[in-house]
């Protein structure tokens, strides 16, 4: 197999892991930064609407690292798309594929379900609840909480942070508060 | 490193509370100096998406504990950061630019809970963190776009009542 198939193929957790843990060092070495990325959320609040609001009042310029950041993130998605995708169908767990089957979602493809995350499914209520509303838990969840998976998670853990482990303790217990009690009602609509 | 900000926002930890805002350099840099970090968002976002991190499918089978996928992932990225940062402290390694390396403390606030339980519940249902969504949209998830308005709009509206909420 050649080297450029071997990596079309998904990358197991023991491979990724360590490469995104890497992430840490090389940020901090190559410019004192410290992993994280919903602060670019912020940032682009604080660029193009401050609105006068006092959390919205820095120099977003010095920020701007983390913008170019996301922004290759972005772009790592579509040279992943364009030069690495992989034919295979993905291959999820058979006890989730019933339970989805359950609330009418079939076509198991994709990094997200189309019957869920689409332009189309923006006019169903479910679709439309967790599309625009988990968005919204999303943005506003990670700055009240002052980071996300990146900048908690993983930077502030690998940092011996307790207020990060906290908050991954959190982030993980509304998680699974939502995926098990409540989505249920949710993907039911 | 706060001492040598130049901006005088005082507001109730503005700066503190986001790990992102404390560290800078000193070392003037010119603009372009930042596309370092655009190839790092891009290897980054790579491995996201070939880990399947950014599969919806994947973080549903880790809140239900159908798959270790994500654990390991998480788990081991964490072990791995923290032995960087440990070297990092313990050699008193400097960035390439000379600068020593400086790791802010966070202080606890009840905004880690409350904050973290409603992004919990935010990423169980779009199946994204922050890095993840803009995976999703190179990749192709176009829909995702609204998505990532309305984390920005949610961000927007933190900012907007932070006062008002329990921290």
């Amino acid at each position: 197999m050649s080297f450029i198939e071997l990596i079309k193929q998904p990358w197991p957790w023991y491979v990724a892991g360590p490469i995104i843990g890497l992430m840490v060092p090389t940020l901090l070495i190559f410019g004192n930064k410290t992993f994280g990325i919903s602060s670019s959320l912020r940032h682009v609040c604080a660029a193009c609407m401050p609105a006068k609001i006092p959390f919205f009042q820095y120099d977003w310029k010095k920020e701007l690292w983390n913008l170019f950041f996301v922004f290759g993130i972005f772009l790592g998605g579509i040279l992943t798309a364009m030069f690495l995708k992989t034919e295979q169908p993905i291959v999820v767990d058979p006890s989730l594929v019933e339970e989805l089957s359950g609330y009418g979602i079939t076509a198991i493809d994709g990094l997200v379900p189309e019957q869920l995350f689409s332009w189309n499914s923006l006019g169903t209520t479910r679709g439309l609840i967790m599309m625009v509303f988990g968005g919204f838990l999303v943005g506003f969840g990670t700055r009240y909480a002052g980071g996300c998976t990146s900048g908690h998670a993983i930077m502030g853990l690998s940092n011996l942070q307790l207020p990060s482990l906290i908050a991954t303790i959190s982030f993980m217990a509304g998680g699974f508060i939502m995926a098990n009690l409540i989505l249920p009602f949710i993907l039911s609509l | 490193m706060q001492n040598n900000t130049k901006d005088n926002n005082t507001d109730f930890e503005v700066r503190s509370l986001d790990a992102m805002c404390v560290n800078e350099e000193n070392v003037q840099t010119p603009a372009w100096h930042n596309l370092k970090y655009l190839v790092f968002g891009l290897l980054f976002g790579i491995v996201l998406i070939k880990s399947e991190v950014v599969s919806w499918y994947r973080i549903q089978e880790m809140f239900r504990l159908q798959s270790f996928h994500m654990f390991g992932v998480i788990g081991s990225a964490v072990v791995v950061g923290a032995i960087s940062v440990f070297i990092i402290k313990k050699f008193k390694i400097k960035t390439i630019n000379g600068e020593e390396i400086l790791l802010p403390n966070k202080t606890f606030n009840k905004g880690q809970i409350y904050g973290g339980l409603l992004f919990g519940f935010g990423w169980a249902m779009t199946g994204a963190c922050p890095g993840p969504l803009f995976a999703q949209l190179g990749y192709g998830a176009a829909a995702i776009s609204v998505t990532i308005l309305m984390a920005i709009a949610g961000t927007w509206v933190y900012g907007k009542i932070r006062e008002k909420i329990p921290h």
